[in-house]
């Protein structure tokens, strides 16, 4: 069992981000980052298809600067057999990204490829089924749950009001949702082992970008709230607030 | 409640090892995870979360500096900021570690048999073992040499009599590391669990580390074979080097406590509204801030430079002396202020700042006293000890 999982490093969610002086992007300079959430499920799966099927190689993948080796080492702490870094300082629009992800998979022959559902920065959706148009795959996102046996899979998704699942064969390419599984703390005596293993750095291929980010902005500050009273005498004045001012209900 | 962020004014992150941050996060989200949800009921309760031991062994948190006998093998730097951030969760909770680590297994390894540490050290780095350290008697506090427990060779067993007290762990712990005097000299002991004539009982009514167990140990005419001895350890100088070990940790930890504290309050102090502003617009309370964030830095200055003076192997009983003493003192230094900052909130468990407080009235006490430090180091520079 060959699986590839493409993993972001993204900032962490309890940092507090300003934008940078270019009005274009965030100030980078004292975030901390962690692996997107959802990427951490993709891993988690990649790692207990490999335990399962009781063979194999996991291989991560991201495309990112010199410094998201941090995050590689991470996912190699957890189990993950090696690394791939496509280095990239730039920020890059997803269709490149995803063009740097398929000049890596192209040749390598996954059996799986996972993907997190979306990334939790830029929250676009977009790279997994980017790859897999590129690559001719199929691709099925927000997976709940996922079985592998011989060249067959078997995915559950949760639907609006109930869960679908479906049949296919391999090799495929899948985005994580958070239901599919909790990811492990990565052992302490792993991350140190994981030095020894391997990280291949590689130039991406990035071709031309598509769409240029021009401004990035904050959200219009939100108007102060009122107290409208205490306790159940105020209930009324709520009520009549909330469907005539603010025409809610 | 929002995960923690940690507190690193001059950028130390960039003086630490890609694995020592992993190290550091996995630790801070595993007590994000599974400690803050707990750790409020558990002091409420004057209970320990064992629930949480099997993880900690799994992580390889514990005796996680120690080399082989399935230990992580960790440099300095990184097992202390594992202390570092079980204590920005709970006194309590790094207590329990120090003293299976620092107290227990460090012993083990350095002084022990090949078969004691075949035995002891991989079930209690596993955390399917849980050992206690009993240095400390009902009498003897800051001067552990008048101990009065005793030893006893009787053929091929040993027999111990006497009282151990404020023992960490030790209801709780499956094998004690008992010092009493044999034949004068203060040797080390392993007893284990359910030994006839060894018995122990919770102490109560703590207001202080109530997430940990701390226990007196009862030795009447306790047989225990020859075996148990640690036979590398004679005299004071056996348990003194275990305290290094742990005080070492305690430096760290302290420094835990206080980022929890201090970032408590700078969240407080910028959206608690009086006299129609933010506290945190006030002088007053300014340089509140500015003091908590100025003593954490240097404390964890102190830190980084004393962790590279223990792997490169120059660290001294008294370095450690002067960061334990140092940075417990400050971090319960800010404890107080972020009480006092928090207003009446300060006082209840909606905000971890008081269990902080409170639980550092034990950390400046045990491992040494605020004041049997500040002895170390007086007779470190004057060359006169003034202990009596
Ligand atoms: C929660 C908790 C957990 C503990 N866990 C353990 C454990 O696991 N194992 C263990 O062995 N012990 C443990 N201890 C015990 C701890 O190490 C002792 O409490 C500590 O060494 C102080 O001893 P004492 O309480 O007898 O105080 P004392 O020694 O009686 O000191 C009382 C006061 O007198 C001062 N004093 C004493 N001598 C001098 C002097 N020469 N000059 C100036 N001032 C002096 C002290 O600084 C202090 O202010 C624990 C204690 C606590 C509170």
């Amino acid at each position: 069992m060959k699986i590839a999982v493409c993993m972001k490093r993204v900032p962490d969610t309890a940092t507090r981000l300003t934008f940078a002086a270019d009005g274009k992007s965030v100030d980078t300079s004292e975030v901390q980052w962690v692996i997107s959430p959802y990427d951490e499920y993709a891993i988690e799966e990649g790692l207990r298809i490999r335990e399962r099927a009781g063979e194999g190689t996991v291989t991560a993948i991201t495309v990112g600067p010199e410094g998201a080796s941090k995050e590689l080492r991470q996912a190699l702490g957890m189990g993950v057999d090696d690394g791939i870094l496509a280095v990239c300082d730039e920020p890059l629009d997803p269709i490149q990204t995803a063009r740097s992800l398929v000049a890596i998979l192209a040749d390598r022959a996954d059996d799986i490829v996972l993907f997190g559902k979306q990334a939790v920065d830029s929250q676009g959706a977009q790279v997994g089924a980017l790859v897999a148009r590129l690559l001719g795959r199929p691709f099925v996102n927000d997976i709940a749950a996922i079985e592998v046996s011989e060249q067959q899979v078997r995915i559950e998704r949760d639907i609006e009001g109930g869960r679908e699942t479906i049949e296919g064969p391999l090799p495929i390419i899948v985005g994580a949702e958070k239901s599919l599984n909790e990811p492990r703390y990565p052992k302490l005596k792993d991350i140190m082992q994981a030095k020894k293993k391997p990280i291949e750095k590689v130039t991406p291929q990035t071709g031309e970008p598509s769409f240029e980010t021009v401004a990035v902005t904050t959200p219009a500050p939100r108007p102060e709230g009122r107290i409208v009273g205490e306790g159940p005498e105020a209930v009324d004045e709520l009520i009549r607030l909330l469907r005539e001012e603010a025409k809610v209900i | 409640m929002d995960n923690f962020e940690g507190s690193d004014f001059y950028i130390l992150d960039d003086l630490l090892t890609e694995e020592q941050r992993l190290i550091r996060d996995t630790v801070r989200d595993f007590v994000d995870d599974q400690i803050m949800p707990v750790i409020e009921d558990s002091f409420m309760n004057d209970r320990f979360p064992d629930q949480v031991v099997p993880t900690l062994g799994e992580l390889g948190l514990l005796g996680a500096n120690l080399e082989g006998y399935d230990c992580a093998g960790l440099d300095s730097t990184a097992y202390g900021l594992i202390m570092q951030e079980l204590e920005r969760g709970d006194s309590g909770l790094r207590s329990f570690v120090s003293v299976q680590g620092g107290l227990v297994m460090y012993p083990i390894h350095r002084y022990g048999s090949e078969e004691q540490k075949k035995k002891y050290l991989p079930e209690l780095a596993a955390g399917r073992s849980i050992g206690c350290f009993g240095l400390t008697e009902p009498d003897h506090g800051s001067n552990p040499e008048g101990m009065i427990t005793s030893a006893v060779d009787d053929g091929d067993s040993y027999i111990l009599n006497g009282n151990k007290m404020w023992i960490t762990n030790g209801c709780v712990a499956d094998v004690a590391l008992v010092w009493a005097k044999l034949d004068g000299r203060i040797r080390g002991f392993l007893v284990d669990k359910g030994t006839s004539g060894y018995s122990t009982t919770k102490q109560g009514k703590k207001f202080s580390l109530r997430a940990s167990t701390t226990s007196e140990l009862h030795f009447q005419d306790c047989r225990i074979p020859k075996d148990n001895i640690l036979s590398g350890a004679d005299g004071l100088g056996g348990p003194l080097s275990c305290l290094t070990q742990a005080r070492f940790g305690i430096a760290w930890g302290a420094i835990g406590s206080a980022m929890a504290c201090f970032e408590t309050a700078r969240k407080y102090a910028t959206s608690r509204i009086q006299f129609d502003k933010p506290i945190g617009s006030f002088q007053l309370v300014q340089k509140k801030l500015a003091d908590m964030l100025t003593e954490i830095t240097k404390g964890q200055l102190l830190n980084l430079r004393l962790s590279q003076l223990k792997d490169s192997g120059k660290m001294s009983a008294q370095h450690v002396s002067l960061a334990k003493r140092n940075n417990v003192y400050w971090a319960l230094e800010i404890a107080r202020s972020a009480r006092d900052l928090l207003g009446a909130n300060g006082i209840t468990h909606e905000y971890p700042v008081g269990r902080h407080m409170l639980n550092l009235e034990s950390v400046i006490t045990y491992e040494g006293t605020h004041d049997i430090h500040t002895l170390i180091l007086g007779h470190e520079i004057t060359g006169i000890p003034a202990y009596k």
